[in-house]
């Protein structure tokens, strides 16, 4: 559906994409995950057409968007960082000019209105000025705008930024709801947030792309090994000595906690967690350890997230000392 | 460009600026026909309009401040870009929306001289040859104001520029005279005139390179032609500032006369302006 070869972009001398490449295929929802001026709204305004590319191509279903724009554009439904409107108006308005633009007419350009103002759930304030809607209603008023003409690919750039919490859940059900019948594509720098909603997440940092694949297989491919930790009813000595015998640990870290149990951070390189944990659990009843608690950390796209970030910033100053 | 001019319309109808437009308009015209006409019983309609010109320079920057520095600010530039029509697009459907605003006040004038026609002479032939060419130089200038606004995203200094841009136009014949003829004098002024164009190159692609390379350039230009064939100079200074004032060809067809060369000229123009529009706006991609 989209496919972005060797893209780079100079803003004077600032690198802000660095040789990007990555294919997009048909349906679902992908997240651009990345920290703040990682890039992400740069590729997404090179992809719609909105800001020309140093250098490197991208083709939408086809159609190369430097080259034939008006045909790619047709396939995009973008909603910029800052959702375009055009504040004196009603949204009724605004989407009838946008729909217009998109050369829609008459009839069909009704049913379309109709249509995503349905989906975007703005029917309670189509007539009122844009200007007196609320954050969330603007936001949804840009999401209706970038679904009129029924494009196959909608580009959202970070849609939950200054949403309250409730607003925020019902705009990633509408981006879920998207991602059923066209390409959704969205930015964030939350993780938690691209982690719920997308099939497959980009991760780009210093305009270079970092990773990409589903959120499961991510976790996977990077997790480290994991974390087990405890809290025992009795004192530390005792549970260290019970937890000696089980060899899949490869570190202990312990601490008497104030009420007179004990807590440990339990270290190992095993993949399988649970085996691990089973391990402890038997080894404590054995010994007649009183097991109080017992969490399991497993490593999280959060900390992939960092680590990759972390390591790319690191590459990024090898570079520049190098030059 | 159809949706763009429905939409620019609208604007312009639901806020209040056309109706400040034709308003002023409408008293720039009917004071001047009341004093020419009615007051000094002079029959020639077409004086009335050279009294109406000098509203431009007020009407003009008004109506098209707005035009794109808005849509800069306000962020909705990027909903253009984005949409699947192209820029000469969108500047061509703001112009001719722009001309719509221009053009209904201008239909209450036109019923002004079939008035007068009942009770007196008037000659029909100028009346309207001048109307339209009143038309056409508005047009012109506010395709000027289209490319003063599009250099900028604060609607005040668009204004700004826009009126001392057009003020400058109306009196540079006047001003013509004062100006040094001799050699020397057109050196300095074109100098000035050089650091001017810089100054646009440089705010408008951003790029040094190209900037200094035209003014360097020009002033090579310039020094060559000061020292081989100075007498070239002499007097070329006022010569183009009356040459490029749309005033005073405004003035030939006051006269009388419906100077086709005056038309053309006003139609390059707006070609010339929107051009430049459509270039400014594609910039921004670049940048």
């Amino acid at each position: 559906m989209i496919t972005v070869e060797h893209l780079t972009k100079y803003y004077g001398d600032y690198l802000a994409v660095n040789d990007l490449s990555f294919e997009i295929g048909e349906g679902h929802v992908y997240g651009f995950l990345g920290p703040n001026g990682a890039g992400k709204s740069t590729t997404m305004n090179i992809m719609t057409g909105c800001l020309s590319a140093t250098s490197g191509k991208i083709v939408i279903d086809g159609y190369d968007i430097f080259e034939e724009p008006q045909k790619a554009k047709k396939l995009i439904g973008y909603l910029p960082e800052q959702p375009p409107l055009y504040m004196n108006e009603s949204p009724m308005e605004y989407l009838t000019f946008v729909g217009e633009a998109k050369g829609l007419r008459g009839e069909a350009l009704k049913e379309q209105i109709g249509e995503v103002i349905k989906q975007t759930g703005i029917r309670p304030v189509v007539n009122r000025r844009i200007s007196d809607l609320s954050k969330g209603y603007k936001q949804r008023v840009g999401i209706a705008q970038a679904l009129l003409g029924n494009p196959k690919v909608i580009i959202l750039d970070e849609p939950t930024v200054g949403l309250d919490p409730i607003q925020i859940i019902e705009i990633r059900d509408l981006i879920r709801k998207l991602g059923q019948n066209h390409t959704v594509i969205f930015s964030s720098h939350i993780l938690s947030e691209v982690q719920a909603i997308c099939d497959q997440i980009l991760m780009i940092a210093n305009g270079k792309l970092v990773a990409f694949g589903a959120p499961q297989e991510l976790e996977k491919k990077f997790a480290s090994s994991g974390k087990i930790e405890v809290t025992a009813g009795t004192n530390i000595h005792k549970l260290k000595e019970a937890l000696s015998n089980v060899d899949l640990i490869s570190d202990i870290s312990g601490k008497i906690l104030s009420n007179g149990y004990s807590f440990a951070d339990i270290e190992t390189e095993h993949k399988d967690l649970y085996e691990v944990s089973g391990a402890v659990f038997n080894a404590c009843a054995k010994e007649g350890v009183t097991l109080l608690e017992m969490r399991l950390k497993k490593a999280d796209l959060e900390d992939v997230f960092l680590e990759l970030a972390a390591e790319n910033a690191e590459i990024k100053k090898q570079e520049v000392k190098e030059n | 460009m159809s949706a763009v001019f429905r939409h620019e319309l609208k604007l312009y109808f639901r806020s209040l600026t056309a109706y400040v437009f034709g308003a002023f308009l409408l008293v720039a015209v009917g004071i001047g026909s009341m004093l020419y006409n009615l007051s000094y019983a002079v029959s020639n309609f077409e004086y009335v309009f050279s009294y109406g010109s000098l509203a431009f320079v007020v009407i003009v920057p008004i109506l098209t401040m707005r035009v794109i520095a808005e849509e800069r600010k306000q962020k909705t530039d990027q909903l253009l870009y984005s949409l699947p029509i192209t820029t000469t697009e969108v500047v061509i459907g703001k112009f001719l929306a722009l001309l719509v605003v221009f053009a209904i006040p201008l239909c209450i004038v036109g019923i002004y001289p079939l008035i007068f026609m009942q009770y007196g002479d008037v000659y029909i032939p100028t009346s309207y040859g001048t109307m339209i060419a009143f038309f056409v130089m508005g047009a012109a200038l506010l395709a000027l104001g289209i490319f003063i606004s599009s250099l900028t995203d604060n609607q005040g200094f668009a204004a700004g520029i826009g009126i001392a841009v057009i003020l400058f136009n109306y009196f540079s014949v006047s001003l013509s005279e004062y100006v040094s003829s001799t050699a020397f004098g057109s050196v300095v002024a074109f100098l000035v005139i050089i650091i001017l164009i810089w100054a646009l190159i440089r705010h408008i692609t951003k790029n040094e390179t190209l900037a200094y390379g035209t003014a360097f350039a020009l002033i090579a230009l310039l020094v060559i032609v000061y020292w081989f064939k100075a007498d070239l100079l002499e007097g070329l200074l006022p010569q183009i500032m009356t040459t490029l004032s749309l005033f005073d060809r405004f003035s030939v067809f006051i006269n009388g006369v419906f100077d086709w060369t005056g038309i053309v000229y006003y139609l390059s123009f707006i070609v010339f302006f929107l051009f430049l529009s459509v270039q400014s706006l594609e910039k921004r991609r670049y940048n």
